[in-house]
C-alpha cells in the first residue's frame, strides 16, 4: 500500500510538478473511499474539495424534471473531479455520485488555495493543469452539443 | 491542350447496364435500436454478391427509390447479405418497415474498401460512432478471423445514449473472446449507466496503441470523423495511415450522376474509404 | 480517307435526302420564335437562311445578315446534348405482382439521328461526354447506344458570337476530329458552296452519294480564311494556363461571395452547357403501386437538393454552389477526365439572367490571387480545426 506522497506524483494530473510542489500538495491531501451510489457532493453546496480518482468512476448528474436525471460526464481512473474549488463563488454546479465503488484522494480546497496565494509558482502550475482539464471537457461538451448522432445527422 | 474527339467505335453498346438492379428477398429483419434495423437478403437468382469490407450497395424499395447502404456482414462467410439501415427518410423507412419475403433491388457492390489487412503486423485502432459501426463491422470480422496477425486492436465507439448502442452483443464478444479492447461512451446516460460519458474522440488520447505502427479506421458523422482524425494525428499517427469513410448524396453509385463529388473525388468510385492525407485538406474547406 | 469535295449549296439537299433514305432523322438549326434551335430538317428551306445572332451576357437576339448563308451564326440556344442525352430518360420499368415478385424490363430507345451543323465546340463536348458517359468503368448504356447510332455533320464557324471563346479552349472555330462529315460554308465570287471533308468511313460512304467536285486549292484557301477570320473575331478569351491550380487555390476567395450576390442559382447555365452531365434518378409509380418506372433526369449542382444529406444540404450558400460549378468545370474535371470541361461555347454567359460571365469571373479570381501574394494559398491552408472554435451547427 503506497503512501500519498508516493502515489500522487504518478497521477497524470500532477505529472512533472516537481518534488517541492508535490510536498506542498500532499500536505492538503487525504485518502477517501465511496461506496457505489454514495454522493460525493450536491449541486449548490460549498465547493471546497478537489478529487483525484484512483479507482472507479464518478458520475456527474443533472436533473431535468421532464427527462429525469442525466449523467453528463463520468471521470474515472486517472482523472479528476471538480474545479469549482479554485474559482469563486466556490460552489458545485452538478451532483457527483460514485457510479462504482471509488477510491480517491481528496485535496482540501481552502488549504490548496492558501498555498497557491503564498506560492504563485505553485499556483500557476496548478492553474495550467486545471485549464487543460477544462479545455478538454469544454471541447467535448461543445461537440456533444451538436448531437451528431441525432436523427438530423 | 488536348481535345477528346468522339469515337463511336470505342463505345461498347453491349456493356452491362449498371442502373439495372438485381432482385434480393428479405429473409430476416432484426431490430437493432429504436430506429435501426439489419436486413438479411438472399439473391433471387441464387448468385451470391461478392464484396469487400467497406463497400456499399444501392438498395431499392419498389416504387419509392434507392439509397446507398454499407454492407455490414462478413465478406468471407456464407449466408445472407447484411445491411444495417436507419430510418431517416422515405426510402429507408420503406426498407426498415418491409416485411420478410419482400423483394428489394440491389445494385453493387460499389466503392473502395477498408483493406484492413494493410494493418497486419501492427496495431489497429477503430474510432466510430452511431451507425458508423456498421460499415466497419466487416473489417472487424476480418481482423477477428486472422487475429494473431494483428497486434493490439482497439475499438472506440460512441453513441448518443445507451439505448442507441449498436451491435452491443458483437462488441461484448469481441472484447471477451477475441482480445479486442472495446471502449464505449455515450453523449449522456440515465443514472443506471456506469460507463463513460463523453464524445468518442476524447478516448483517442489515452487509448492503448502504438501510433507509429498502427492503421486507424474511422467512420461516423463527419464532425466526429474530423475531430477523431485530428486526435489521431496529435497522437502521432501518420495521416496516410488514417482511413475515413465519407458520405455525400448519391444517386447512381457508379460515377455517372455527379452527386457524390468532393472536389475531384467521386466518393462512389474513388471512395468512400479514403486516407486522411488526401481528405484532410478537402474537409477543411467549408461547403465543398 | 478521301479528300474534301466541294458541293453547290443546293446539293446539300442531296446529302439530307441520302441520310433520310438511310433511315436517319435529320436534326439541324432552325429558327423558332426568335431563337435558333435544333429541330427536324427536311429541306434546305428549314435552315435559317440569312440569319445571324447577336450574343452578349444575358442577351440573345437573331438578326438579318443580309446574305444567303445557311450557317451564319454561332452557338444555337441548345447544344446537341438534349438529343443524345435527353433531360428525361426512361431506364427501366419494374412490375410487381406481389411484394415478393419483381421484374425489371430495360427500355432502349436509340433511334437513328443525323445531327447537321454541329459547331466545333459542341463536337468537342460530344467527345467529352463520350469519355464521361461511355468511356469509363460504368457505361450509360442508353447514351452509348444513341451516340453510336448518331451521324454527325460538323460545320466550321464563320461568324463567332460575342460570347464565344472556343479558340481559347482549343475546340474551334474549325471542328476537331470525330465528325462523320465536316462542312465549311463558302460564299464568294466562286459561288455559294460547301467544302465537305469526310472524317469517318461512314461519312465517306454518305459523301459518295452526293454530286461534288474535287476541292481545288482556292477552295481550301477560302476555307482556311474562314477559320483564321473567325479566330480573329472571337468574342472572348479565357487564358487557360494554371487554371486548375488557380481555382483549387481560390477555394476560400471572397470573390465567391461577390458572385453569390448576383447569381440566382437558376440552373440555366447547367442546362445549356453541352458538357454538364449531372443527373438524378427518380422512381415513378402509378396508383396501383405495381409499376415502377426508373427515370434518369437532368440535375444541377446549383439546386439545394443536389447536395442534400439527411441532415441538410452540404452546399447551402449560393457562393459555394457557384464555386462548385466553376471549379468542377475548369479544374477538377481535368483531374477526373483528362481534359477541361469547358468548350468555350459561351452559352452559360448568353443565357444567364444575371449576365454573369464565366471568363470575367475567372479573370477576377486571377486578379485576386495576384493581389493576395506571390504564392496562392494551397487548398489545405484552412482554419486549424484544433483551435477552440465553436463548430458550425448543422442545418435543422
Amino acid at each position: 500500500m503506497r503512501t500519498l506522497a508516493e502515489y500522487l506524483p504518478e497521477h497524470p494530473f500532477f505529472a512533472d510538478l516537481g518534488p517541492e510542489a508535490m510536498e506542498l500538495i500532499v500536505g492538503c491531501a487525504q485518502n477517501v473511499h465511496f461506496r457505489d451510489g454514495e454522493l460525493l457532493f450536491r449541486a449548490g453546496e460549498q465547493a471546497d474539495t478537489f478529487y483525484v480518482i484512483r479507482r472507479g468512476r464518478v458520475a456527474l448528474d443533472i436533473h431535468d424534471p421532464q427527462r429525469g436525471t442525466l449523467v453528463i460526464a463520468s471521470p474515472g481512473e486517472g482523472e479528476v473531479v471538480g474545479w469549482s474549488w479554485l474559482v469563486p463563488p466556490y460552489r458545485w454546479m452538478f451532483d457527483a455520485r460514485a457510479a462504482t465503488s471509488v477510491s480517491a484522494v481528496a485535496l482540501d480546497g481552502a488549504c490548496l488555495r492558501g498555498k497557491c496565494d503564498r506560492d504563485p509558482v505553485l499556483g500557476y502550475a496548478l492553474m495550467q493543469r486545471v485549464a487543460q482539464v477544462m479545455l478538454e471537457r469544454l471541447q467535448d461538451a461543445r461537440l456533444r452539443l451538436l448531437d451528431v448522432y441525432g436523427s438530423g445527422s | 491542350m488536348s481535345v477528346q474527339a468522339p469515337n463511336p467505335t470505342s463505345v461498347d453498346v453491349r456493356a452491362p447496364d449498371p442502373m439495372l438492379p438485381r432482385q434480393f428477398r428479405i429473409v430476416e429483419t432484426r431490430l437493432d435500436t429504436r430506429d435501426t434495423v439489419t436486413l438479411a437478403l438472399d439473391p433471387v437468382d441464387g448468385v451470391r454478391l461478392e464484396h469487400r469490407a467497406g463497400q456499399f450497395t444501392m438498395l431499392h424499395a419498389f416504387g419509392v427509390g434507392e439509397v446507398p447502404i454499407s454492407i455490414c456482414g462478413d465478406p468471407t462467410a456464407p449466408g445472407p447479405l447484411l445491411h444495417t439501415i436507419r430510418d431517416v427518410g422515405a426510402v429507408t423507412h420503406a426498407l426498415v418497415t418491409a416485411a420478410p419475403g419482400t423483394t428489394v433491388g440491389v445494385r453493387g457492390p460499389f466503392g473502395t474498401g477498408w483493406e484492413v489487412a494493410d494493418g497486419m503486423g501492427g496495431d489497429v485502432v477503430i474510432v466510430t460512432g452511431g451507425i458508423g459501426l456498421a460499415p466497419l463491422r466487416p473489417a472487424i470480422l476480418q481482423v477477428v478471423s486472422r487475429r494473431s496477425e494483428y497486434g493490439r486492436v482497439v475499438l472506440l465507439y460512441g453513441a448518443r445514449s445507451p439505448e442507441d448502442i449498436l451491435f452491443a452483443e458483437d462488441m461484448a464478444s469481441w472484447a471477451a473472446d477475441h482480445d479486442i479492447v472495446v471502449e464505449v461512451t455515450v453523449d449522456y446516460g440515465p443514472p443506471s449507466w456506469t460507463g463513460r460519458v463523453g464524445l468518442v474522440t476524447s478516448l483517442v488520447a489515452r487509448a492503448g496503441f502504438d501510433p507509429l505502427n498502427s492503421l486507424a479506421l474511422v467512420c461516423g458523422p463527419e464532425v466526429m470523423m474530423r475531430y477523431a482524425a485530428t486526435a489521431l494525428v496529435d497522437r502521432g499517427v501518420a495521416a496516410e495511415r488514417i482511413r475515413l469513410s465519407m458520405e455525400r448524396n448519391m444517386k447512381c453509385g457508379v460515377g455517372l450522376c455527379g452527386h457524390c463529388q468532393l472536389r475531384e473525388v467521386f466518393l462512389c468510385v474513388d471512395g468512400p474509404v479514403l486516407d486522411y492525407a488526401r481528405l484532410g485538406p478537402l474537409m477543411d474547406i467549408r461547403e465543398l | 480517307m478521301p479528300s474534301g469535295v466541294v458541293l453547290d449549296v443546293q446539293d446539300l439537299q442531296v446529302l439530307v435526302d441520302s441520310l433520310h433514305s438511310r433511315g436517319y432523322r435529320v436534326l439541324g438549326p432552325t429558327l423558332r420564335e426568335g431563337a435558333l434551335v435544333l429541330a427536324e430538317v427536311r429541306t434546305l428551306d428549314d435552315l435559317p437562311r440569312g440569319t445571324g445572332d447577336t450574343q452578349a451576357p444575358g442577351s440573345y437576339r437573331t438578326r438579318d445578315r443580309g446574305d444567303e448563308a445557311l450557317f451564319g451564326f454561332a452557338a444555337t440556344a441548345q447544344s446537341a446534348k438534349p438529343v443524345l442525352f435527353p433531360p428525361d430518360e426512361l431506364l427501366w420499368t419494374g412490375t410487381r405482382t406481389d411484394p415478393a415478385d419483381v421484374t425489371a424490363q430495360q427500355t432502349r430507345d436509340a433511334g437513328t439521328v443525323a445531327l447537321l451543323g454541329i459547331r466545333g465546340c459542341d463536337l468537342a463536348a460530344i467527345g467529352i461526354q463520350d469519355t464521361i458517359l461511355a468511356g469509363r468503368a460504368a457505361i450509360d448504356v442508353h447514351y452509348a447506344e444513341r451516340r453510336s447510332a448518331a451521324f454527325l455533320i460538323a460545320v466550321t464557324c464563320g461568324t463567332p458570337a460575342g460570347t464565344c471563346f472556343c479558340a481559347s479552349m482549343g475546340t474551334g472555330p474549325k471542328p476537331g476530329a470525330g465528325a462523320d462529315l465536316t462542312l465549311t460554308e463558302l460564299i464568294d465570287d466562286a459561288g455559294h458552296r460547301f467544302l465537305v471533308e469526310p472524317g469517318t468511313p461512314e461519312g465517306a460512304e454518305v459523301l459518295a452519294d452526293v454530286p461534288g467536285a474535287q476541292a481545288m486549292a482556292a477552295d481550301l484557301a477560302a476555307a482556311a480564311a474562314v477559320v483564321s477570320d473567325a479566330t480573329a473575331a472571337m468574342g472572348r478569351h479565357l487564358p487557360t494556363d494554371g487554371l486548375r491550380d488557380l481555382l483549387y487555390a481560390s477555394a476560400e476567395s471572397p470573390h465567391w461571395d461577390d458572385v453569390a450576390e448576383r447569381c440566382l442559382a437558376c440552373t440555366n447555365c447547367t442546362a445549356v452547357c453541352p458538357t454538364c452531365f449531372c443527373t438524378s434518378v427518380e422512381d415513378v409509380s402509378d396508383l396501383s403501386g405495381d409499376v415502377d418506372e426508373r427515370h434518369r433526369v437532368w440535375d444541377s449542382c446549383f439546386s439545394m437538393e443536389y447536395s442534400r444529406l439527411h441532415g441538410g444540404a452540404v452546399r447551402t450558400s449560393t457562393g459555394a454552389r457557384y464555386r462548385q460549378w466553376v471549379t468542377h468545370k475548369l479544374a477538377s474535371w481535368t483531374d477526373q477526365f483528362g481534359m477541361s470541361g469547358c468548350v468555350g461555347c459561351g452559352r452559360c454567359i448568353t443565357w444567364c439572367p444575371a449576365a454573369i460571365d464565366l471568363t470575367a469571373e475567372v479573370g477576377a479570381l486571377r486578379d485576386e490571387a495576384a493581389h493576395r501574394g506571390a504564392e496562392p494559398r494551397a487548398a489545405g491552408d484552412g482554419p486549424d480545426p484544433r483551435l477552440l472554435a465553436i463548430p458550425t451547427p448543422p442545418e435543422l
